[in-house]
């Protein structure tokens, strides 16, 4: 009885709640102007960078006109590819050697004179290495509280992000006239430029100086796919036990699947792999087709990076390991047998 | 310039080997073990390293002060005397309601304003806390402040008291730029190794500086932007199976469809 009660008392709550929500929606707008998108894509040397298009995806979601933004040298032919991707309306592009690196110093200052041109709600980047500079000084130079790396979109203000290291999925409601934003690009798979018609125009260039100066640059080199969009992932951790063996066991299996190489915090900070191979919370967030781990315990730091992937596999020898809690298929065994093996019989 | 002074923003959060309670739409943090969050825990690692590196009188910058800062409840003092006995000189908590968490556009506001008092020109801080993950107040408070900002740094070097060459992780790499101070550095995991403040340590901290203050002392009144609407636990990934050999584990990879 009393349950019962107390459901009803929870649900009347819960429709107050609701229509005190409601009765707030025509305060927003009656000042609200009409929603468009600008999405900043990513370029480097002059070749537009596909999964920067994530911005766009998110940008449909949300309707409203699209238009997106690219600087750098040579941008124009960046600007006419990325108008082939059906939906974006207009691209604005700034050809300027001053912007080719992406300095945040002067790169937020050329957005923000583009955004306040444009008049745009909604600002859109992927929650990559050149969004999470960027966008923060942005969204300050527009007094503004960015919302980041967010998962899904619930209405023009309402958005899904991912905390404590994805163990816990909050859903804000911003109240800022200009919603400065970073995607996850696993989250919203990039648009690709095909039959789109977008006008390519010049955007302003307020010539902010910066006295940031970019030196080098050292990539790592590779022919297999980029590791934050692939669609099969193999990654290595501490169970690898040293480079050499890293390097023996996994290109090998990565080839045969044709997958990208990742590896977990502890075979990075081991310097098995790269840095930039790390996949978690302090790495990249990868959501393959296929996730095949080896070697790797699960940590939740790293399980944060991986746990959308489609279908995990992991070969482990402990039986116990918390990767078997997510994985859909576990071997236990010693994966300097079962890799090895896995990568002849796949191959055949 | 008579220095380096470093303003070092250091947060408590949920120990990083816990995992966080879900009640009544809010992240239940009662009863649970806070730390620092290790992204600052570098920070402060660093900036002790920078002083001991440019002790010597050829040193290119010399560090003039290292000034922890907390924004948070009464207990982010525990955190304040973590890093003094790390090795910052002195520390100041801007007291906050318990229940209140600032958003990053207020704590740059707030941190903003702090170094403009303590006259800071390097803020070295954490690239993201890993409660919140939105990695937002580093670069927030160098567009405030109109400083350089170099974020995700895995290493940082001093050329001169106006200078530093600092290396950043990117995807696909790391690159190196050159900033001038005064500037925002954002940490990465593999800018060092924490050191562990120890006991001898912990007590002299106990005696160093450190200054309380809030909001409403400052003059600063900071609205929320932001409205948290619920907060869930992520759709639980439904258990697998185990196979007892390389075969078992193709026939099912291909049978999910992954193969």
């Amino acid at each position: 009885m009393l349950s019962t009660r107390s459901t009803t008392v929870l649900r009347q709550a819960r429709f107050q709640f609701r229509s005190s929500l409601f009765s707030a929606t025509p305060q927003f707008t009656s000042y609200a102007r009409l929603l468009s998108s600008l999405a900043i894509l990513e370029q480097r040397d002059g070749k537009l960078n596909g999964s920067s298009l994530a911005a766009v995806t998110a940008a449909q979601k949300l309707g409203g006109p699209i238009h997106a933004f690219v600087a750098g040298a040579g941008t124009k032919a960046v600007a006419e590819e990325a108008a082939k991707v059906e939906g974006i309306e207009k691209i604005l592009y700034v050809d300027s050697a001053a912007y080719d690196k992406g300095l945040a110093e002067s790169f937020a200052p050329l957005v923000v004179e583009n955004i306040k041109k444009g008049g745009y709600t909604h600002v859109l980047a992927g929650h990559s290495a050149f969004g999470k500079n960027l966008m923060p000084r942005v969204a300050a130079l527009l007094d503004s509280q960015g919302i980041s790396d967010i998962t899904a979109i619930e209405g023009e203000d309402t958005f899904v992000r991912p905390i404590y290291a994805g163990n816990a999925i909050l859903t804000v409601q911003s109240q800022d006239s200009i919603k400065i934003i970073t995607v996850r690009g696993t989250a919203f798979p990039a648009a690709e430029p095909t039959s789109g018609t977008a006008t390519v125009e010049e955007g302003v260039d307020p010539k902010d100086a910066t006295t940031t100066e970019w030196l080098t640059e050292n990539l790592t080199k590779s022919d297999r796919p980029e590791l934050a969009s692939a669609g099969r992932v193999v990654s290595g951790g501490r169970g690898l036990k040293s480079k050499e063996e890293f390097d023996r066991i996994m290109p090998p299996l990565a080839d045969a699947l044709g997958a990208a190489i990742g590896a977990s915090r502890a075979a990075v900070d081991s310097g098995f792999a790269d840095n930039s191979l790390q996949v978690g919370q302090t790495g990249k967030n990868v959501a393959p087709q296929l996730y095949l781990c080896a070697g790797i315990s699960g940590a939740i730091q790293h399980l944060a990076g991986m746990k959308d992937s489609k279908v995990i596999a992991a070969i482990n020898k402990d039986p116990e390991a918390p990767i078997f809690q997510v994985a859909d298929v576990g071997l236990v065994g010693d994966l300097f047998d079962k890799v090895p093996e896995l990568t002849e019989k796949l191959k055949q | 310039m008579s220095g380096l002074k470093i303003l070092v923003p250091v947060k408590r959060v949920l120990d990083y080997a816990l995992k966080p309670r879900i009640k009544s739409n809010k992240i239940d943090l009662t009863g649970q073990k806070q730390s620092l969050n290790p992204f600052d825990e570098i920070a402060i690692e660093e900036a002790v390293r920078l002083r001991d590196r440019h002790t010597k009188k050829t040193s290119p910058a010399a560090i003039a002060s290292i000034t922890a800062i907390s924004l948070g409840p009464a207990k982010a003092a525990d955190s304040l005397r973590t890093a003094l006995a790390m090795g910052a000189d002195n520390a100041i908590h801007i007291l906050t309601a318990e229940d209140v968490d600032l958003e990053p556009l207020s704590v740059a506001k707030v941190l903003a304003h702090i170094v403009k008092e303590e006259g800071s020109n390097v803020v070295l801080c954490g690239k993201q806390t890993i409660s919140d993950d939105s990695a937002q107040t580093g670069p927030m408070l160098a567009g405030l402040l109109g400083w350089a900002q170099v974020t995700q740094i895995a290493a940082v070097k001093f050329v001169d008291g106006e200078t530093a060459e600092v290396t950043r992780e990117v995807d696909g790499g790391n690159e190196t730029l050159k900033a001038k101070v005064p500037m925002v550095l954002t940490t990465d995991l593999r800018l060092n190794e924490p050191r562990y403040a120890t006991l001898p340590n912990i007590m002299k901290a106990k005696k160093k500086p450190l200054k309380k203050t809030n909001l409403a002392d400052l003059g600063l009144e900071l609205a929320p932007r932001m409205r948290n609407v619920k907060v869930e636990e992520p759709p639980p990934r439904k258990g697998g199976v185990k196979v007892e050999d390389v075969d078992g584990m193709i026939a099912k990879l291909k049978e999910l469809g992954a193969l």
